[in-house]
């Protein structure tokens, strides 16, 4: 038996946490930039908010109607998001964190009344937290999805628990679930399905499995095993090993200035460094690219990239921050409006695997780097220091994000802390 | 970095031989000696201590928030403290509690009693706000410690 947890509404709700005057309140989240609309509380979607409407078109009539509107602020759920989960780790003895806000829980030798048991983790997350969940319960993870979404709509009651095993209808749910919606179908491969005839998840439950694996491959197949209540995808207690590491962002405004785009190309380097020796990796290859926005229609448009082999592989930041420099040297052209840069590690192999060549004189990362990068990393971790930064990073701050709306506290800041009136 | 900074440790071995070295407080010397003996507390080392040990005693549910205003004052609890808020822990009476006041996250003191249940400042200023049948509180959290800086 499996149990999906998942946040409702989760960054709308963490923005709720510490500002309770928003309760009942319409709210939208804005990507990065302000851009579109990524979030949206239960009110904004009964309001019609769309997800992902660009949100300067749509601002005037929403505003009118009481929508509070925020820019994403990854700090606020993300401290959150970990608060969740280290309560619901309490519950079990395996959990797969699945993304930012969901996870799976394995409920295998669990004897006890499995609806209690969810209930009272919707209890303690709420009261713990301030986050509202929902639990869906099944034999299969894939049905676990369908349960959550049954038990988020309000299928099981006011509280929103509810256990597939004892759901009434199964065959008619699942008949009236679009194909494209199973959990890992989506869009293209529902378009693919549909001119098979199966539109449903009930028809995809009831194909035949060796077709399903001639045709779609042995992902779909698993699928299709797992609505018919076969479980086929196991605990994954840790995520597959990255191939590649991309660190890339728009800017906050169109940027000119070469050095404008070194520093932000260097501080993509850096965080991009970070990410790799979280992940004890090392990197054999870097990309850096840097284009014009395609919206733009007026102006001259550019895009280009440069690849660099690192020789010998490296996890050094300090390489790899050289390396992002040296390749923006050879692609950056004055005269264009550069709207996004990134840049990319690949090649990737694990710290210890990482080999000396043979015949070069350049050594891999020396034992005084790796201490270099482990101090980097432990006081950038470190909420009291602020952030130690290469110092080309620190030429221009021009590509910093927009965010106009960002909620003011956060409980992971000393100095954002959330306010307590006494009055 | 200087080098008596508390990264020195691994790396005064690997140093290299200078010349004419600058001259360095005697600390450095002791504490070279003292790396060649086994200290007689190693058996007793207990690690430097962590006030999370005695301040959180539920990480996930535990709160840092700001007080502004004196509303608490007779409580000890002055404009600009932190407070550590446990939403984990049961609210009872006398507890000081983060309740939603008006929508706003606000310290008081629970009170409970058979009469009813109230929120009581701790300033004679302010009046109790008194939660009739029908009126719903909302607890967010018990405050635990509250911490000053001087």
């Amino acid at each position: 038996m499996f149990a999906l947890v998942d946040c409702n509404n989760f960054y709308a709700s963490c923005e709720r946490v510490f500002a309770p005057a928003l309760e009942g309140r319409p709210i939208v989240v804005l990507s990065n930039n302000d851009g579109c609309v990524i979030a949206r509380s239960q009110e904004a979607k009964a309001l019609g908010v769309a997800m992902g409407a660009p949100w300067f078109k749509v601002a005037a009539r929403f505003r009118s109607r009481g929508v509070a509107v925020f820019s994403s602020h990854y700090a606020l759920y993300g401290d959150l998001s970990r608060r969740v989960m280290q309560v619901l780790a309490g519950f079990v003895p395996e959990m797969e964190v699945y993304s930012i806000d969901e996870c799976f829980l394995n409920l295998e030798g669990f004897r006890g009344d499995r609806l209690a048991l969810g209930r009272e983790m919707v209890r303690t997350v709420k009261q713990w937290t301030g986050i509202p969940v929902s639990v869906g319960l099944a034999p299969t993870k894939t049905l676990a999805k369908v349960a959550n979404r049954l038990a988020k709509k309000g299928a099981a009651g006011t509280v929103p628990v509810l256990d597939w095993t004892q759901w009434p209808a199964p065959a008619d749910t699942l008949a009236a679930l679009p194909v494209e919606e199973v959990w890992g179908v989506g869009t293209r491969l529902g378009a693919r399905l549909r001119a098979m005839g199966i539109v449903h998840a009930r028809a995809l439950a009831e194909a035949d499995p060796a077709r399903l694996r001639a045709v779609f491959g042995v992902v779909l197949e698993r699928t299709a095993r797992e609505l018919s209540g076969v479980s086929c995808l196991p605990m994954e207690m840790a995520p597959p090993p990255r191939r590649q590491i991309l660190v890339s962002r728009s800017f906050g405004r169109r940027l000119t200035r070469r050095e404008e785009v070194e520093a932000a190309v260097t501080a993509f380097a850096a965080r991009a460094g970070e990410k790799l020796r979280a992940r004890r990796l090392r990197a054999g290859a870097l990309s850096v690219f840097v284009h014009t926005s395609p919206f733009d229609g007026k102006g001259p448009a550019y895009a280009n990239g440069a690849t660099l082999a690192l020789e010998p592989a490296t996890g050094d930041s300090g390489r790899l921050v050289r390396g992002a420099q040296r390749g923006l040297e050879r692609i950056f052209r004055p005269g264009f409006a550069y709207q996004r840069a990134g840049v990319l590690l690949a090649d990737l192999a694990p710290e210890h695997a990482a080999q000396g060549l043979l015949f070069a004189e350049a050594p891999g990362d020396s034992a005084r780097t790796d201490r270099l990068m482990k101090c980097l990393d432990a006081l950038n971790r470190s909420p009291m220091h602020r952030r130690l930064r290469y110092g080309s990073e620190m030429q221009s701050d021009a590509w910093h994000m927009r965010q106009h709306h960002r909620s003011a506290a956060s409980p992971a800041s000393w100095r954002d802390l959330p306010r307590v009136c006494a009055r | 970095m200087r080098s008596d900074g508390p990264f020195s440790g691994p790396a005064l071995r690997v140093r290299p031989v200078v010349l004419n070295p600058p001259p360095r407080p005697l600390r450095r010397y002791l504490c070279r000696v003292a790396a060649g003996f086994p200290s007689p507390a190693d058996d007793h080392l207990e690690g430097p201590l962590d006030l999370n040990e005695h301040l959180v005693e539920h990480p996930a549910a535990t709160f840092v928030v700001k007080v502004q205003g004196d509303s608490m004052a007779g409580a000890g609890i002055r404009d600009g403290d932190l407070l550590v808020v446990d939403r984990a822990r049961e609210a009872r009476d006398g507890s000081i509690v983060v309740a939603v006041v008006d929508g706003e996250l606000t310290v008081k003191r629970l009170r409970k009693s058979r009469r009813g249940v109230r929120l009581e400042a701790e300033n004679p200023a302010y009046p109790a706000i008194v939660f009739h049948e029908g009126k719903e509180l909302v607890v967010w959290g018990v405050v635990a410690h509250a911490i000053r800086s001087y």
